[in-house]
């Protein structure tokens, strides 16, 4: 990174962490937990997805399982969510280790990947639903009591700074993978996996590691998520809808990059809430955001990053489809 | 000689309503000192799934809170504040609880004085729970879950039932319908949809039903959404049961239905406890489906001039009459009332002032205002039946505008 | 409790082969869209739920019955898929395929938030006057707007098998979706058969459309509830074949049904992931997949 960059870079470290002392406003706060916490799962779906060149479309599926781990030990066992979140973590690594086995040692790639990674999801909604130490479809209910054992806090301050210490742990993550080795051998991976696998990388290991990272993260984004809504059941825990959100908030921003999912959070949150700010009307609003959300994606092809840097990476085409000059390949 | 101009009638009026206006000005000009000391709005939030798969209720639910709070204002306002009118302020849930809570902390900036939500529980409980932060007063307008006024919270009220109170008034009524024809029905078959509503109230209604000889041979969970309700059907029609008991939301609901009669199942009534699909629309598009079939819900005294009257106007606006229109204006006056009785904005007083209310409710079929724990105890839900193309209350007696068509015509 | 299960299993499964054959017309849109664009359609659903209004506003305003509505929504959808691609999706993405991804997305969400806007959020049903009429099998009774459905989508994939493999343009359409460059080598215009694929798939959707609405409901969201189905019968049927796309609808009815039948109608859905999972782990290509 350029020194202008580490600059910039420090200088917005400085500002978010004061930002409470400036902001009074209680609901911009609650707003920039809000995006930092997409911006971290988002980043979490980045690791796999914009590093290591697997989409997914079922990456909600950690975030369930963790808030479910943790959860069930706070309301069966009593375990205090600041210790239950390791187990979140672990959960959702755990789960990331199995699909990733299953999936990449058959082959599974692209599309194919992509869309095992819903089924998965959708498969432990459904169990969720009908499993006892779930709740069930009745879900679990969490009680208020703040604390920072608890990972409750009694003002949106304190979910502020623990989804930015979240933000900030997904940011070194990705500095850390755009400068290690492990990092070099995603980027292989995503450009052209044959040839990286020729190369002597071991492909099924680094691709498992990928979607272990994306686990854990997004385990412990499940934890945080519980413990400020207090209330959790299948449809939140495993709604398709964050799934997409991930990718969107990440593609948008821009893949591969350490700062794609924050801007991409950033940006679309605020659309968001401008238009929802102008118009009235249910569902006028979200027409305009889906207009933006086109354009920018045309007028962007390599995300709103891509307005930053210069297109010095050759461009690919992110593995999802097969490649015009035949090199990320689709076929499993 | 000045031509007398001739006025139409039109222009009569508005000629008169403004030489009116002219004689209040030059009258209040009196007491400008008054109108100039004009009481800044309460304003009250709405917090609804305005976007998403509820969509309508939300609709519906904005609909009626706002119907009340023109008609409030149009008396006058709250007067024991200088006449101050209500304000709303509107909050898109898109049906996620996070969305809600952050609706909560955008109307706490904006200096709102007390809100109203949100249609889905989940959304409800991460909503009131946020207000509860600032204790501004939360009034459920519809969320059946009993958690929502278990939690100790001073600020959160509901004036309609949760399915605790709904399943017990839905199996005193079911007995009370039964044995007016001599106990012919004894067995229940429950299908309910898989979440906290469905699953919650069918094992209430499980217990509840005992207590009336009635068994519930079977209880059949479902998936939120569900394509086909064949094999349910199926299944209901090999076991015979005399009275089948959805719970479930309208989608599924008018499905089951329609199912129901495709497969030629025989029993002796729909019997649906908050049955999602059961309104005059379900009545109106689907006569001979709906015929005689039974639901227990939120539902408006047909018998009082009021609830006539905002039925006339709700369907003069090209609206169906549903529970969410009477539930949104009831917890508008009760939130209305408690300002009125406090004669503050201070959140503090209208949180006690709301717990004390006595207020009554003239289109609802209620008792007085009884709040404990912020549990309206004088609520109830009634047996609503379709009827020939419209739809009367049948139990309890109090309260019925006809007779049960029991076992079903 | 377990014989009268048994029992009801013939039923269950004719119920199953009923209703999967209009799943498998709305996985055959996204079968040929998947396989010859290698798109992932993100606004397959909202375009059924555009098709299901389509159908039931032409009940309403012109008491057009539904099965007759096919014959003027499938050659409009057509017209619009067409449209939508050669001159919508096709420009905006520029052939990068994460960002068809989004750009579905977007229009996605533009077409729900539409029909939100324009139509409201209220459920619509309809009846027809034969929706209640059924064929008595003793142990099931047929409705008839069931076989009709069921007969229609039969018609409707053969007439799509017969023009994929014996006419030219089905031709051009199988050089395309498997090898691009070459396709345009020998000078097919590959835009073009893209529009022409991605219109049959709408089309599709919009014959889809017509036949769900009498036995379903419609409101802006309900296509969501076919979207994954639709994936998975792609998947296990074999992208890009008509054939795969019928009998994959079939068995993944049949599984639906008969997993409600045994495991109950929430827990039963479990039968539809587990055949993706197990199918993308041991047949990727799905049954009929085209490639090795």
């Amino acid at each position: 990174m350029s020194r202008n960059g580490a600059l910039m870079l420090l200088v917005s470290a400085v500002v978010l962490l004061l930002a409470p002392y400036f902001i009074e406003s209680k609901f911009y706060l609650d707003v920039l937990t809000l995006i930092f916490f997409t911006a971290y799962i988002g980043q979490s779906w980045n690791v796999l997805g914009g590093y290591a060149g697997q989409f997914s479309f079922g990456g909600v599926m950690f975030f369930g399982t963790g808030a479910y781990a943790s959860t069930i030990l706070l309301t069966t066992f009593g375990v205090p969510p600041i210790i239950g979140i390791f187990a979140a973590i672990f959960a959702g690594a755990s789960l990331g280790f199995i699909v990733g086995y299953m999936s990449f040692r058959s082959g599974l790639r692209g599309s194919y990947f992509a869309l095992i990674t819903l089924a998965f999801a959708e498969l432990l909604r459904v169990l969720a639903n009908s499993v006892e130490f779930t709740g069930g479809g009745v879900g679990l209910f969490l009680t208020y009591a703040p604390g920072l054992h608890n990972i409750q806090f009694d003002s949106p301050v304190g979910f502020y700074y623990f989804s930015l210490l979240l933000l900030t742990i997904s940011i070194l993550i990705a500095l850390w993978l755009e400068r290690s080795r492990f990092g070099a051998q995603l980027a292989a991976i995503r450009e052209n996996q044959d040839a990286a696998e020729a190369l002597g990388i071991d492909t099924l290991r680094c691709k498992i590691y990928a979607i272990m990272i994306m686990g854990g993260m997004g385990g412990a984004a499940g934890t945080f998520y519980a413990q400020k809504y207090l209330y959790l059941d299948p449809p939140i825990a495993y709604s398709i809808s964050l799934s997409v959100e991930m990718l969107l908030v990440t593609i948008v921003g821009g893949m591969g990059t350490v700062f794609g999912p924050l801007i991409g959070a950033f940006v679309l949150h605020i659309v968001n809430e401008i238009t929802r700010h102008f118009i009235d009307t249910p569902g006028l609003s979200l027409i305009v955001y889906g207009v933006i959300l086109v354009v920018i994606i045309s007028y962007l092809p390599n995300g709103l990053m891509g307005l930053f840097k210069s297109r010095s990476k050759a461009s690919d085409d992110g593995g999802l489809g097969p490649d015009e000059t035949g090199g990320t390949s689709k076929d499993a | 000689m000045p031509k007398i101009p001739y006025f139409s009638t039109t222009s009569r009026r508005k000629f008169i309503s403004r030489t009116s206006a002219t004689i209040a000005l030059a009258s209040s000009g009196l007491s400008i000192p008054m109108i100039a000391r004009a009481a800044s709005p309460v304003k009250i939030g709405l917090i609804h799934p305005a976007t998403g798969w509820a969509a309508y209720p939300a609709a519906q639910l904005r609909y009626g809170a706002l119907m009340a709070i023109a008609d409030i204002n149009a008396r006058g306002g709250i007067k024991s504040m200088g006449g101050a009118p209500i304000e709303a302020l509107l909050g898109d849930s898109q049906t996620k609880p996070e969305i809600g809570a952050a609706e909560v902390e955008k109307m706490n900036e904006a200096g709102v004085h007390a809100l109203q939500g949100c249609y889905q529980s989940a959304v409800g409980l991460a909503s009131s729970a946020a207000a509860a932060k600032y204790n501004i007063p939360f009034s459920i307008d519809v969320g059946v879950s009993d958690k929502l006024v278990q939690r100790g919270l001073p600020n959160v009220f509901r004036m309609a039932d949760g399915y605790g109170r709904i399943a017990k008034d839905a199996a005193n009524n079911l007995g009370e319908i039964n044995k007016a024809t001599g106990s012919k029905a004894k067995t229940v078959i429950i299908v309910h949809e898989e979440s906290e509503f469905g699953t919650g109230t069918a094992k209430l209604m499980t217990a509840a039903l005992k207590e009336h000889n009635l068994e519930v041979i079977d209880s059949i969970k479902h998936a939120n959404p569900t394509r086909n309700f064949d094999n349910v059907a199926l299944r209901i029609k090999s076991a015979k049961p005399d009275i089948i008991m959805p719970i479930n939301y309208p989608g599924e609901y008018v499905l089951l239905a329609k199912t129901l009669r495709q497969q030629r199942v025989d029993f002796m009534a729909s019997y649906s406890v908050l049955g999602g699909g059961f309104n005059f629309k379900f009545v109106n598009d689907m006569p001979e489906i709906a015929e005689n079939m039974i639901d227990v819900n939120h539902w408006y005294n047909p018998g009082s001039a009021a609830g006539q009257a905002m039925r006339a106007r709700t369907e003069a606006d090209s609206k169906y009459f549903t529970f969410e229109v009477y539930c949104a204006y009831m917890s508008i006056m009760f939130l209305a009332d408690g300002f009125e009785r406090a004669g503050t904005t201070d959140s503090e007083a209208v949180n006690a002032s709301l717990a004390a209310s006595e207020l009554e409710v003239d289109f609802m079929p209620y008792d007085k205002t009884n709040m404990v724990n912020g549990q309206n105890m004088g609520s109830r839900a009634v047996a609503i039946q379709a009827q020939k193309g419209d739809v009367q209350i049948i139990a309890p007696s109090k309260y019925a505008s006809a007779n049960a068509v029991f076992p079903r015509g | 409790m377990l014989s009268s299960t048994l029992t009801m299993l013939p039923a269950a499964i004719i119920n199953g082969v009923m209703y999967g054959s209009i799943y498998a017309l709305v996985a055959l849109g996204l079968t040929l869209i998947y396989g010859v664009l290698h798109i992932i359609n993100f606004a397959h659903g909202a375009m059924l739920m555009l098709a299901l209004y389509a159908a039931f506003f032409l009940f309403r305003i012109f008491s057009i019955d539904p099965y007759l509505a096919i014959l003027l929504i499938a050659p409009a959808s057509f017209v619009i898929g067409y449209v939508l691609y050669r001159w919508g999706i096709g420009k905006l993405s520029k052939g990068k395929d994460q960002n068809i991804l989004l750009i579905t997305l977007g229009l996605s969400i533009i077409i729900e938030n539409s029909a939100l806007f324009f139509f409201t959020g209220d459920q619509q049903t309809v009846s027809l006057s034969y929706s209640y009429d059924a064929l008595d099998l003793g142990f099931l009774f047929l409705s008839y707007p069931k076989i009709i459905s069921f007969v229609a989508s039969l018609m409707i994939c053969a007439l799509l098998w017969a023009l994929m493999s014996l006419t030219d343009l089905g031709k051009a359409i199988r050089a395309v979706a498997k090898e691009r460059q070459g396709a345009r080598l020998v000078g097919i215009d590959v835009e073009h058969i893209f529009a022409v694929t991605f219109g049959i798939g709408i089309a599709c959707l919009g014959a889809a459309g017509c036949m769900l609405l009498p036995i379903f409901y419609v409101d802006p969201y309900t296509g969501n509830v076919f979207v994954v189905i639709a994936f998975t019968i792609v998947v296990l049927g074999g992208m890009g074949s008509v054939v795969g796309a019928l009998l994959g609808g079939f068995v993944i009815g049949i599984t639906e049904s008969v997993g409600g039948l045994l495991l109950g109608e929430s827990l039963g859905q479990i039968g539809i992931s587990l055949i993706f999972i197990i199918i993308l782990i041991f047949k990727p290509t799905g049954l009929f997949g085209s490639r090795v």
